[in-house]
């Protein structure tokens, strides 16, 4: 078998990875190897083709392949070394990476410290226990965004969308140009699960209709699927009986969220998360194994790109250090929790002395929407340490606050830190 | 002229292809029609992939017989036609006291039936072998000759080895009706046009009430499909080490939690009668029961594990058991027919069917000859099906060494499942090939996991469609009207002009 080494090795070139492998050349790892397991690099950015990327980094609306297109120059140009069509079949503790691609065969790779960025997978039909036949045309919007974007073929004539996910809204649009006809966009909760801004320029636009509280209760039709029988359901989900429709449509495109690709992470022992479903991590994306950091989808599900492109900065640059010997462990961490109103929080553990180094930002996302002016708090031992002003709070948008060095003396001194959403 | 066969066996289910197996042993020429895209469709593609030990059907029907002298039969199949099979045991769990005697009556009655290995495991022998059961088990019966199988792989494995042995099988071939001169079985008419024949192998599984019927044999038999719904769990998140039964219900063997070959956990079925032989559906009722009946055994199952969700109908006919003093309604159906020559019935099909396929393939062999058929074994039989490789099972080494001779095998498709470029052209070139998306999913267990395809469906469009030779938007899920694609984008289509 075949056996390299290298200073820092990378899992996924989507933003995250391709941030991650940046920061680290940029910091002093001399070889910095990505493994993705698609034929070209980019993650699910090429497949993106609407804008809406790079608001936050370049102050430009740019689509998902030129956002890539940038990372992926700059990596080339810093001598990044990729290995396409490859895939990981193995993480061991010690970082050790086993992979398998059809030009190199099964390789090993030793990194002195390992990125994972393997991003997130969507949720399929079953894991909503949708019930009906199992004909063809039901897809994720995922798998139907690749096929009309890279791929060049309609999946379908006559559309509906189930869930309010961002990706499902984008198709939704971008089927219409097509020439589709999207039926309906339905959404189980009573409010949206993506962006706002994605509702207004996506559905409203194109008067799609969008039907809160109301899901499909049955796929019809044997091989190829005829209908979906739609229905209200109340707050606990359960189906108010007579609001039944059956809505005629030859594909269902299912946007019912999204969960962190973790795998390879179990098996590389590192700790998970049970409300985000990624690596617990600290303001490093240092996960609970040394050596191996995490970034981007894998570590929690984002709503913007170009926060996964800083998360997969700060993975990158402390991976280097790691590789190089110059990170200093951690002597004490902070539990971070999710408090009122908070679903959950990223990093999950803070180490004070790293404020040394400048703020830390606490992502989180709201359990219920607050559609009146809010507050973000982080709070320990009963006091509020810093708080910031929100408009709104909604579940779809990551609320991020930042805890800053003057809050350094407070942080030593908590066990615990606790964040809150709450009415202001 | 019609082409004429020896044998035409009528389903290319699990039933049928195990005797179209038993039969290319003999030099005798053999065709296997099947109404579907694939072999394996119907019942044989959606049941809970057991091989079960005996001890259920009633003492003296013809289900204990077939069932274990079948159970007897699975270890040397299994090494003869390469495929997976587990003997794990299996354990029937009594939880709270009030269900610990009717082990007894499932013991004394495999007893009486035949069956070996047997044996009553106290609630703490049972929560040491399991530790996710139920901690409210008050007992268990241990069957050791009980397993679990891929039963698509058997039927598979079995129509290859026959159509090695010179055995010819159409596929997307539907039944009409007999022709029928004298009193005596000459012929068939299919969608396919008609096919001369000697003998006629009546295996339509949950048709073969009709079949028998245009035959104008035991009008007064009927099937009635029964409706089994089940959960497919992660891996990752629910492993259980063998085969775990509620005690029996007097419909059916309830709702159970059983290891698979594939490694995940299955939970199921629920057991509905209904007249249409079509639907299939997945229902929120029947999910709920089933997510309930395997919480009663394995307490730790979760909704949240659930990748797959799948529904089969079992074939239950109401033929009545032929032993004098056995009131038994349900019984299988194995015979020469009465009424015309040269047509053997295999009905009413369910439930120990699978483990009883092979037994049963061996009495229509025996039937053949008791009716006079003189048959000879060809001198070039051949029992072996060679598996092909499956890059999940093997070691890197070995990978290594597949790779090295098809770099094809180096490429993974299927992320969540490891299935490789090469496995799927292996699939599209063997003796009984793939054509469709299914095919795939069916021979190579791509797709099945949790992304159940998410990833892997537009690589496998362009895949099969290049492998197939046609354009991607006839690339189907399950043949004819199942297409997963419309048409070309207008970029596509401009492109393209």
């Amino acid at each position: 078998m075949n056996s390299r080494r290298c200073d820092v090795a990378v899992i996924g070139s989507g933003p995250g990875g391709l941030a991650a492998a940046i920061a680290a050349k940029k910091h002093g790892a001399e070889s910095v190897l990505v493994v993705e397991r698609d034929r070209e690099p980019g993650g699910i950015l090429p497949q993106c083709i609407h804008n809406g990327f790079g608001l936050e980094i370049f102050k430009e609306d740019l689509p998902g392949p030129s956002y890539a297109q940038r990372f992926i120059r700059e990596a080339y140009d810093l001598r990044v070394e990729f290995l396409l069509d490859s895939m990981v079949l193995e993480v061991g503790a010690d970082c050790r990476l086993t992979l398998t691609s059809r030009k190199g065969g099964i390789q090993e790779v030793h990194p002195g410290a390992l990125v994972l960025a393997m991003g997130c997978r969507e949720r399929t039909r079953a894991q909503v226990r949708l019930p009906g036949s199992r004909p063809a045309g039901v897809y994720t919007a995922g798998t139907a965004q690749r096929w009309v974007n890279i791929e060049g073929f309609m999946p379908g004539r006559r559309f509906v969308v189930l869930g309010s996910g961002d990706i499902g809204m984008i198709m939704a649009r971008r089927l219409t140009f097509e020439g589709a006809k999207v039926e309906r966009v339905l959404e189980i909760m009573p409010y949206l699960s993506g962006l706002m801004r994605n509702y207004v320029q996506c559905l409203q636009d194109y008067s799609i209709p969008l039907e809160m509280q109301r899901t499909v209760t049955r796929i019809i039709g044997d091989r190829r699927v005829e209908a979906v029988e739609t229905a209200s359901v109340d707050e606990f989900w359960q189906v108010i009986p007579g609001s039944c429709e059956v809505i005629p449509c030859d594909t269902l495109l299912l946007s019912v969220g999204l969960i962190p690709e973790n795998e390879l992470s179990r098996q590389a022992g590192v700790s998970i998360d049970p409300l985000t479903g990624g690596p617990v991590v600290d303001s490093h994306f240092q996960t609970s194994v040394p050596g191996i950091f995490s970034a981007g989808n894998v570590v929690h599900v984002y709503d913007l790109v170009d926060w996964v492109t800083e998360a997969g900065y700060e993975a990158g640059k402390i991976a280097a250090l790691y590789a190089q010997g110059k990170l200093t462990p951690s002597k004490r961490t902070v539990a971070v929790r999710a408090g009122e109103n908070v679903r959950y929080t990223v990093p999950q553990r803070v180490d004070p002395l790293a404020l040394a180094e400048g703020a830390i930002p606490m992502q989180m996302r709201a359990r219920q929407p607050i559609e009146a002016p809010a507050w973000v708090e982080v709070a320990a031992g009963g006091k509020t340490l810093t708080r910031r002003a929100l408009p709104y709070a909604r579940p779809g948008e990551m609320v991020t606050l930042n805890i800053k060095p003057e809050n350094a003396d407070a942080l030593f001194d908590a066990d615990a830190l606790i964040l809150n959403i709450i009415p202001r | 002229m019609p082409e004429s066969y020896d044998i035409i066996i009528i389903g290319g289910g699990v039933v049928g292809c195990m005797v179209a197996r038993a039969l290319s042993r003999y030099r005798l020429d053999i065709l296997l029609i099947e109404k579907e895209e694939d072999i394996g469709a119907g019942t044989t593609a959606a049941n809970t992939a057991l091989v079960h030990p005996g001890y259920d059907p009633p003492v003296g029907s013809l289900k204990a017989a077939l069932n274990v002298a079948g159970n007897t039969m699975w270890p040397q199949l299994a090494a003869e036609l390469n495929f997976s099979f587990e003997q794990s045991g299996d354990y029937v769990v009594a939880i709270g006291t009030e269900e610990l005697p009717i082990l007894d009556e499932l013991m004394e009655r495999g007893r009486r039936n035949g069956v070996p290995g047997m044996r009553l495991l106290s609630a703490e022998e049972m929560r040491r072998r399991e530790p996710r059961i139920n901690p409210q088990v008050s007992g268990a019966l241990f069957a050791a000759t009980g397993g679990m199988c891929d039963p698509f792989g058997v039927t598979l494995a079995a129509v290859e080895n026959a159509v090695m042995n010179g055995a010819r099988i159409l596929r997307e071939t539907a039944f009409e009706d007999f022709i029928i001169s004298k009193g005596e079985i000459t012929g068939i008419r299919t969608s396919r046009g008609d096919f001369a024949c000697r003998w006629a192998v009546n295996a339509a599984g949950l048709h073969a009430d009709e079949v028998m019927h245009k035959a104008g044999e035991r009008p007064e038999f009927r099937i009635t499909p029964r409706k089994g719904e089940y959960l497919i769990l992660d891996r990752a998140e629910m492993e259980l080490k063998s085969v775990y039964f509620p005690v029996p219900t007097a419909v059916s063997k309830g709702i159970l939690a059983t290891a698979t070959v594939h490694g995940n956990t299955i939970l199921g079925p629920t057991a509905v009668d209904q007249e249409d032989k079509q639907d299939k559906e997945n229902t929120a009722d029947g999910l709920e029961e089933v997510l309930a009946g395997g919480k009663k055994l394995i307490p730790s199952v979760d909704a949240r594990q659930v990748i797959a969700v799948f529904a089969g109908l079992r074939a239950a006919g109401n033929a009545p058991c032929r032993t004098p003093g056995v009131d038994y309604g349900h019984d299988f159906i194995v015979e020469v027919a009465e009424k015309v020559r040269g047509l053997i019935n295999l009905g009413g099909i369910e439930s120990p069917g699978l483990t009883a396929s092979p037994a049963i393939a061996q009495r229509v062999v025996e039937l053949l000859q008791d009716a006079g058929e003189t048959l000879t074994v060809k001198k070039d039989w051949n029992p072996i099906r060679p598996a092909r490789p499956r890059f999940r099972h093997l070691t890197h080494a070995e990978r290594q060494v597949l790779i090295a001779q098809d770099a094809l095998y180096g490429r993974i498709i299927c992320r969540c499942e490891n299935v490789t470029e090469g496995e799927i052209i292996a699939e599209l070139r063997s003796p009984v090939p793939a054509r469709s998306y299914d095919g795939i999913k069916r021979r190579t267990w791509l797709g099945t996991g949790r992304c159940q395809g998410g990833f892997d469906l537009p690589r496998m469009t362009e895949l099969l469609a290049r492998e197939l030779g046609v354009p991607q938007t006839e690339v189907s899920k399950k043949g004819g009207g199942s297409e997963f694609l419309r048409r070309l984008t207008k970029d596509a289509e401009g492109a393209g002009e």
